[in-house]
């Protein structure tokens, strides 16, 4: 069978390595369309691992799929920002052109159209992925095109280039967005500093990282160097999955050699010859530039054995692509993906610098901590730690959208007012501003006074705007959704607590909720906090907890009196049952007479 | 008052331990019960099941995953702790189809053991009642789905101890289950034998070994006799002494 001869092709051509399986599936994937039991079981056999590690990992990344999917696979972006700008609307409008359900396949095995969790183009939405491409600027108009398109056959390929574009929509910039830069110059002047001199520098600047936990990066570096063990890896974090940020994308679409210099100064720095991104699979179209721009840098020698002249000095860098798991932001569930399989987060300790990918020590940092180590090599320590404040020196890139009139990147050092940047980006009449995402801190006006730093209000990138007008309530509803979506489902409070809080949210939605509920909620989030196995569920009771906090007549306006309304909807519980008696006339209805 | 260090102090309790060894198996050679399901004496740390959640020096931590060191105050045994734990055992629960009084695993079964350990009265959460077809296909072994809490113990037994590589935790969140490795998913085409260790780790009713499920009668169990928290320290005091 073709499609097999196929799939050994792609093992061989990743020398039958079974820790690319994650690569080599999505591979398969964009050539076939999806993972039929034959190709998981010929790449078994071809990788020598059990079918049931190839079903596992199909079954755990959104974007790999055991069912034919259609040729067009459509997925509506979901983020509440999307909503806020229309997504749902425009999500039904083709439905009902394409005459078809939510996640189903049309009978002719052309299209499937379903949501998925945020895409990163907050700032330039409605956003969708057709096969796995972005797309972005969705409209009525440009919806009904694309059915169109389908319709007719067309080929991805051949689709208008302007639904592919995505912008950079700098708005603000200072030291990473805004310097012209020259690409070597850091790499020489870490050589220049040598590997204890730079080191140092690290030290001094005072670098914490981008990511959210603001960890402080000299001290995962020196402790990789440390660690025993002959091979050492660099991983740079893009799962850049938090709803509502973005930054990233920028990054490395545009400063990609500052983020692939800070990975090598990284790895000069903790004695690594490797580095691996683990790039989201949302942003699959930045592949092909990033391994350009990789192939010219080694032909600069920027990249490869011998950076930049200097005698051992050699490393270089792999891409491996995510296929829509949100938890592999978390660094030991990122490494187990890179590992090939499932991404469930390891116990910790130990801690990925001594025991990381492959076992080795490892240093995972997010992409604009390593673009920030460039800032460090170039300028010194002293210099980077002189910006931002006390406890976190140099500058932030915000991810703004929402209700603003200019969303995009916000680039400012540590300690801007959050109303500087809600004046900055064109936002008035504010209710409210997400900040660092669902797992991140919502905060009310009284709040806007506050600072984006470690101390007070720490970050890692995202920054949603709520107009008065928007309803907190859905917002949070929206969040929890997402939670339970993504929920690895490895630990019995993150996997059933984050459907529970879902459950709970829907029922109040639904105008079935009392005060009942809400104390459920909360005391679920509080369990949720407290014995969660990693920070998804740890967090992801925070934006029902904030919301009732801070708005609560957006949930009182719902609860009903009475104590309690029971779960169980009996008229629901029949709906099988009329279906089977082909009945829906008003005495199959419980409570038709009332 | 605090450990000294050889010992830790659980509840305030001195409690010895040896170097290398988690704070769960201390506490259980030591004679002081905490809570657990998907952790066995033979098997390395899991850390799913999230039962033995305590507090060490004030923050949350698992115990079968964290190292016993000298200085440490570990909370078991608190109201708040309690509670959670007979939260999560009501979680899995709901989550699964557990019909006790129907099930042959009745007074053998740890999920149960930790309902009664728990102070559960009630499922408490609205039922999920997921279909999970069962798998009768095996000459000698039952899979019940229904009963799965997701522990993985079958499928380190099977992997680690067998070397068979039988079953397999797939999907994700909610949808998570176990897979079984033959072309028809089917218990009955693998290799799978009623020797096999991963035959006898199910602590629930998930895999049952056919025509021995009422030999002792209910009533004359483990966990009919004396409660998993009398029985868990006696065996691991047993085992190590």
């Amino acid at each position: 069978m073709a499609a097999e001869t196929d799939v050994v092709a792609l093992v061989l051509r990743r020398r039958a390595d079974p820790t690319q399986l994650l690569q080599i599936l999505r591979e398969a994937q964009e050539e076939l369309g999806w993972i039929s039991p034959e190709t998981a079981r010929a790449l078994a056999s071809t990788l020598g691992v059990p079918a049931t590690h190839v079903e596992s990992v199909v079954q755990f990344y959104s974007f790999l799929y055991d069912k034919p999917r259609g040729r067009y696979r459509i997925l509506f972006s979901d983020n509440i920002t999307d909503r806020m700008l229309g997504s749902l609307t425009l999500f039904e409008h083709m439905l009902k052109r394409l005459k078809l359900r939510q996640g189903e396949v049309s009978p002719d095995g052309a299209v499937s159209i379903d949501l998925t969790s945020c895409t990163g183009m907050c700032d330039q939405g409605p956003a969708a992925l057709v096969n796995n491409r972005a797309v972005t600027r969705l409209t009525a108009r440009r919806v009904d095109e694309m059915c169109d398109l389908v319709r007719a056959g067309v080929s991805i390929s051949d689709w208008p280039s302007n639904y592919f574009r995505v912008e950079d929509n700098i708005r603000r910039a200072d030291a990473i967005l805004g310097s012209r830069y020259a690409p070597g110059s850091a790499l020489r002047a870490a050589i220049a500093l040598g590997r204890q001199g730079m080191l140092d520098e690290m030290k001094r600047s005072n670098l914490r990282g981008r990511g959210g936990a603001g960890f402080t990066t000299s001290v995962k570096w020196e402790s990789c160097r440390n660690a025993p063990g002959a091979e050492r890896y660099i991983v740079c974090n893009a799962d850049e999955g938090e709803p509502g940020t973005f930054k990233d994308r920028v990054l490395l679409t545009s400063y990609a050699d500052r983020v692939f210099e800070g990975m090598a100064i990284a790895g000069f720095v903790a004695g690594a010859a490797r580095g691996l991104v683990y790039l989201r699979g949302e942003y699959r179209h930045l592949l092909e530039p990033l391994e350009a721009k990789l192939d010219a840098m080694r032909r600069d020698r920027l990249m490869g054995a011998g950076i930049c002249g200097a005698q051992g000095f050699d490393f270089d860098v792999d891409i491996h692509l995510g296929a829509g798991a949100y938890i592999c932001g978390e660094e030991s569930a990122l490494i187990e993906s890179l590992e090939g399989k499932p991404g469930k987060p390891r116990i910790r300790p130990p801690f990925p610098v001594t025991v990381g990918y492959l076992g080795k020590p490892t240093v995972v940092d997010n992409v604009e901590t390593l673009a920030q180590a460039t800032e460090v090599a170039l300028h010194g320590g002293r210099m980077f730690a002189g910006r931002g404040t006390k406890h976190s020196a140099g500058t932030k890139i915000l991810s703004v959208s929402g209700d603003c009139s200019r969303p995009g990147l916000y680039e400012y050092p540590f300690g801007v007012r959050v109303e500087q940047v809600l004046k900055d980006c064109g936002a008035s009449d504010v209710a409210a501003v997400q900040v660092s995402g669902p797992s991140g801190v919502c905060l009310t006006p009284d709040e806007f006074r506050r600072h984006i730093a470690f101390e007070d209000v720490p970050t890692a990138g995202a920054f949603m705007v709520f107009g008065m007008e928007r309803d907190l309530f859905e917002v949070a509803r929206n969040f929890a959704h997402f939670f339970a979506h993504e929920s690895c489902g490895f630990c019995t409070p993150c996997r059933v607590g984050t459907a529970l809080l879902r459950d709970a949210l829907d029922k109040i939605a639904e105008g079935r909720g009392s005060r009942y509920e809400i104390n459920e909620l909360m005391r679920l989030a509080e369990l949720l906090r407290r014995t969660s196995h990693c920070g998804l569920g740890q967090t992801a009771g925070n934006p029902v907890r904030d919301a009732w906090a801070k708005f609560r007549p957006a949930f009182e306006r719902r609860l009903i009196r009475g104590e309690f309304d029971p779960a169980v909807d009996l008229d629901a519980a029949l709906t099988r049952a009329r279906e089977i008696a082909g009945r829906d006339d008003a005495a199959a209805h419980i409570g038709a007479e009332a | 008052m605090s450990g000294t260090d050889t010992t830790i102090l659980i509840d305030e309790v001195p409690v010895p331990f040896r170097p290398g060894q988690t704070i769960l198996d201390a506490a259980l050679e030591g004679g002081v019960y905490i809570p657990h399901l998907c952790h066995h004496p033979e098997f390395e740390p899991h850390g799913s099941c999230k039962l033995c959640s305590v507090v060490v020096n004030g923050r949350n931590a698992s115990a079968c995953a964290m190292k016993a060191a000298p200085g440490q105050e570990v909370e078991v045994d608190t109201p708040d702790l309690h509670a959670y734990r007979r939260t999560l055992v009501q979680m899995l629960f709901v989550e699964g189809n557990h019909f006790c009084p129907g099930c042959e695993k009745s007074g053998d079964c740890q999920l149960q053991a930790l309902a009664y350990d728990s102070e559960m009265m009630t499922p408490h959460f609205v039922e999920f009642y997921p279909r999970r077809p069962v798998d009768a296909s095996h000459p000698d072994v039952l899979l019940d789905f229904n009963r799965c809490i997701q522990c993985e113990l079958c499928v380190r037994a099977s992997r680690d101890v067998d070397g068979k590589s039988v079953f397999a935790l797939a999907g994700r969140g909610m949808a998570s289950h176990i897979i079984v490795n033959s072309p028809s998913g089917k218990l009955g085409d693998t290799n799978f034998s009623v020797a096999d260790k991963a035959a006898h780790v199910c602590p629930v009713g998930a895999i049952l070994i056919k025509r021995v499920g009422f030999a002792t009668p209910i009533g004359e169990r483990r966990y009919d006799l004396e409660p998993i928290s009398e029985e868990a320290t006696r065996c691991a005091v047993g085992e190590f002494k």
